[in-house]
């Protein structure tokens, strides 16, 4: 087995090294008995028409479940000041009581994931230190922040009220209930955008499977983002005050099953694929399952207060199973060369297919 | 429609100086592989190791890929006959296709008798007849030996800038993309954003060899930790008229400095050369201001497809598409508004 020519010149005694094929990628070998006088071929297999050693090309972000999770939350939140709007305007109080506390405990959660999952935490608040409509992460900061001061002021109402107005706000207590509607107004209007824009949020990259998923993403979103926040109020809520959060939860549920399909039906073949393999497409068929169980519930079982805390119980777990599949099919995604190859390969070709030549990268001359 | 993408023109004016944008030509047909960039490179800007040293096990490439520590990697690719032949082909086939018309092609000059001061033949390779017997290709018959240093494209429409939150990443007087060690708080999310996998979160790193480490005397903290870390095109050279690190120590030219026009221009005469010799797999990448990123601060020759370098083929900066993003984010608030509100008709307290 020679390369080259040279190798023809090379002393005899020496036994060369046997060539092992289909080395599974990735494994290293282990150096330490190569003498530098040895030029041997270092490399396997000479086949590298596709990649550079099956490395990846596009990076994953530090990114994990904590950026799951916010996504999460941050659905929970905005579909939970919604609810609370509705209730409040047909004097539903438990409910509105229970979606106010909801919007603000989901979103201190989320933003503690948020924080926790930079790598310089201290820092957190130069996110604000620009107004920079190209980032969508920039604009879903300004969103969570003014999103968090509408529900923080009627959270605080809430608590006050139910503490017998414990908490020490003094004189400003009159300044914080006169906020009170327009407080739960701006936490409702920017409750709608915090669950859809991290849509974009994950688009907006060079990850194969999630710039795929470009069109739909959003949409996928706040279907979840609905079904998870009206999941919360069936399980927080008595049942004679939960018919909105019901029909917001079917609503929810009946989306999500078809963005959900959607969105890998809209991709190219090889970028679906990591939703379609592996722990990713297992968390989907959770959640597919549960979708359907949780919705059904919520749409049927009205009286029994157990069928209801089991049917939000589902709808909450299938958003999150959803966000975190989809989190690890785009980290998954990365990995392997082919996702990033094979669809810009194509586009290139259909565009030159079309008689679109002047913009390729590659050019001669 | 309102679209999101910098320009390096526009900010460039912003500062109000008499600036050019600056560039690199990496010709890959004349690396010899010495890894002297990639050494510059850690030296001048103190990056620390990555990990244990390890073989790889793929050529001389022992360095892997860039990373929040490597800024300049040498990338080596052993090929036999019949990868030499595709290449070849590939690259003839781009003739006619490709670059818009800056001016028509056929009044361009050809460029044999110009003094490039560049050597005569282009691919690397190991000379083993001689060259009379084989003039216009001194590869071997059987295999040859590509070589090849990446570095951050400084890209024209950059990702990793766009998506920045903090405003950490931005934009040079001399149209280079640098982020700044004391703004970014690390969220990543320019790592996702560059279609070239350039850019990355310094999470881990050594700066001491073994025996150093286990004695707390020597140690040290690695410099901005958990702050994203890329080339600087050697920003701090640069505002003292220098030339980067590693294109001043390169040994044979093959990574080149200076204003970018001049670069490309370096470029497109140096590949029309290579073809008129009938080197046809030779290809410029990153030239075209047409492509997805509109063109690349660091243009470079390459001997085969992108991805045989592990450049991808079509790479697209994701901005373009945020209007269209945008849009849905719209259209999905609404709807989810709309839904909730369906959800509140009729339903009345008993
Ligand atoms: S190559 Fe990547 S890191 Fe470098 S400027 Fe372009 S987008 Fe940014
Ligand atoms: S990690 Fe730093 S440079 Fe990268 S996007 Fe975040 S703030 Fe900007
Ligand atoms: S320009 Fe400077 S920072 Fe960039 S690769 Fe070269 S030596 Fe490294």
């Amino acid at each position: 087995m020679t390369l080259s020519e040279f190798d023809a010149y090379r002393p005899e005694n020496e036994p060369r090294r046997k060539r092992r094929r289909n080395r599974p990628p990735g494994k290293r070998r282990g150096g330490g008995n190569g003498d530098g006088a040895r030029e041997m071929p270092m490399v396997e297999d000479v086949e590298f028409a596709d990649s550079y050693y099956g490395r990846p090309i596009v990076k994953a972000p530090p990114w994990d479940d904590k950026i799951s999770a916010y996504l999460f939350l941050g659905g929970v939140a905005g579909g939970s000041a919604m609810l609370a709007v509705g209730a409040d305007r047909i004097g539903f109080d438990k409910l509105r009581r229970n979606t106010r506390l909801t919007a603000l405990g989901a979103t201190i959660g989320g933003t503690v994931f948020l924080i926790l999952d930079l790598g310089r935490p201290e820092r957190f608040h130069h996110m604000l230190r620009t107004f920079k409509p190209a980032s969508p992460m920039n604009m879903g900061t300004w969103i969570l922040s003014s999103f968090g001061m509408g529900a923080g002021v009627v959270a605080a109402i809430e608590v006050d009220q139910l503490t017998g107005q414990k908490i020490p706000l003094g004189v400003l207590r009159k300044v914080v209930y006169a906020f009170e509607k327009p407080a739960a107004l701006l936490a409702a209007v920017m409750g709608a955008p915090l669950a859809s824009y991290t849509g974009a949020l994950l688009a907006d990259t060079s990850v194969p499977t999630w710039n795929g998923g470009k069109d739909n993403l959003s949409y996928l979103f706040v279907s979840s983002a609905a079904m998870a926040s009206s999941g919360f109020a069936l399980i927080t809520t008595p049942t004679s005050q939960t018919r909105p959060a019901r029909t917001f939860a079917t609503l929810g549920a009946v989306a999500e099953l078809f963005f959900s399909e959607k969105l890998t039906a809209d991709m190219h073949p090889v970028e679906a694929e990591p939703l379609q393999t592996g722990r990713p497409a297992r968390k989907l068929r959770w959640a597919q399952a549960l979708t359907i169980a949780g919705g059904v519930g919520a749409a049927l079982l009205s009286r029994n207060r157990i069928a209801a805390i089991a049917s939000g119980t589902a709808l909450a777990t299938a958003s999150m199973l959803t966000r975190s599949a989809i989190m690890e099919a785009g980290i998954n995604s990365t990995k392997d060369p082919r996702h990033v190859v094979e669809p810009q390969r194509d586009r290139l070709a259909a565009r030159r297919a079309k008689g679109i030549v002047d913009d390729s990268i590659t050019t001669v001359g | 429609m309102v679209d999101f993408l910098e320009r390096p023109g526009e900010l460039m004016e912003a500062y109000g100086q008499d600036t050019e944008r600056k560039g690199f030509f990496t010709d890959t047909s004349i690396c010899i592989g010495c890894k002297a960039c990639e050494v510059a490179c850690k030296e001048w800007n103190q990056n620390p190791m990555k990990g244990d040293l390890e073989i790889l096990g793929s050529s001389y490439d022992n360095t892997g890929s860039l990373g929040a520590n490597t800024w300049r990697h040498v990338a080596f690719i052993e090929q036999g006959q019949e990868q030499i032949d595709k290449a070849r082909e590939s690259g003839a086939r781009l003739v006619g296709l490709g670059m818009p018309a800056f001016g028509a092609p056929e009044t361009r000059e050809p460029n044999t008798t110009e003094d490039l001061g560049m050597p005569e033949f282009g691919s690397p390779g190991v000379r083993i007849k001689n060259k009379v017997d084989n003039p216009p290709n001194p590869d071997t018959p059987e295999f040859r030996w590509l070589m090849s240093s990446d570095v951050c494209k400084h890209c024209t429409y950059a990702g990793c800038l766009d998506v920045c939150p903090t405003g950490a990443l931005y934009r040079t007087e001399y149209g280079t993309v640098v982020v700044q060690d004391d703004i970014c708080n690390g969220c990543g999310t320019c790592v996702a954003g560059c279609p070239f996998g350039v850019i990355e979160r310094r999470d881990t790193g050594t700066i001491h060899t073994k025996p150093d480490r286990v004695d707390s005397r020597y140690s040290m903290d690695v410099k901005h930790k958990g702050t994203a870390k890329k080339c600087t095109f050697c920003f701090d050279r640069m505002v003292d008229g220098q030339t980067p690190a590693c294109a001043q120590t390169c040994p044979t030219q093959s990574i080149q400095y200076g204003g970018r026009e001049e670069m490309v221009d370096n470029a497109k005469k140096r590949v029309t050369a290579m073809h008129e010799k009938g080197l046809t797999e030779a290809r410029l990448y990153g030239a075209n201001p047409n492509d997805g990123v509109g063109g690349i601060g660091s243009v470079f020759l390459l001997l085969d497809e992108p991805e045989v370098y592990g450049l991808p083929p079509d790479p697209q900066v994701p901005t373009k598409d945020l209007p269209k993003m945008y849009k849905k984010v719209g259209i999905a608030a609404a709807g989810m508004l709309a839904a909730a509100a369906t959800a509140f008709l009729g339903a009345r307290k008993k």
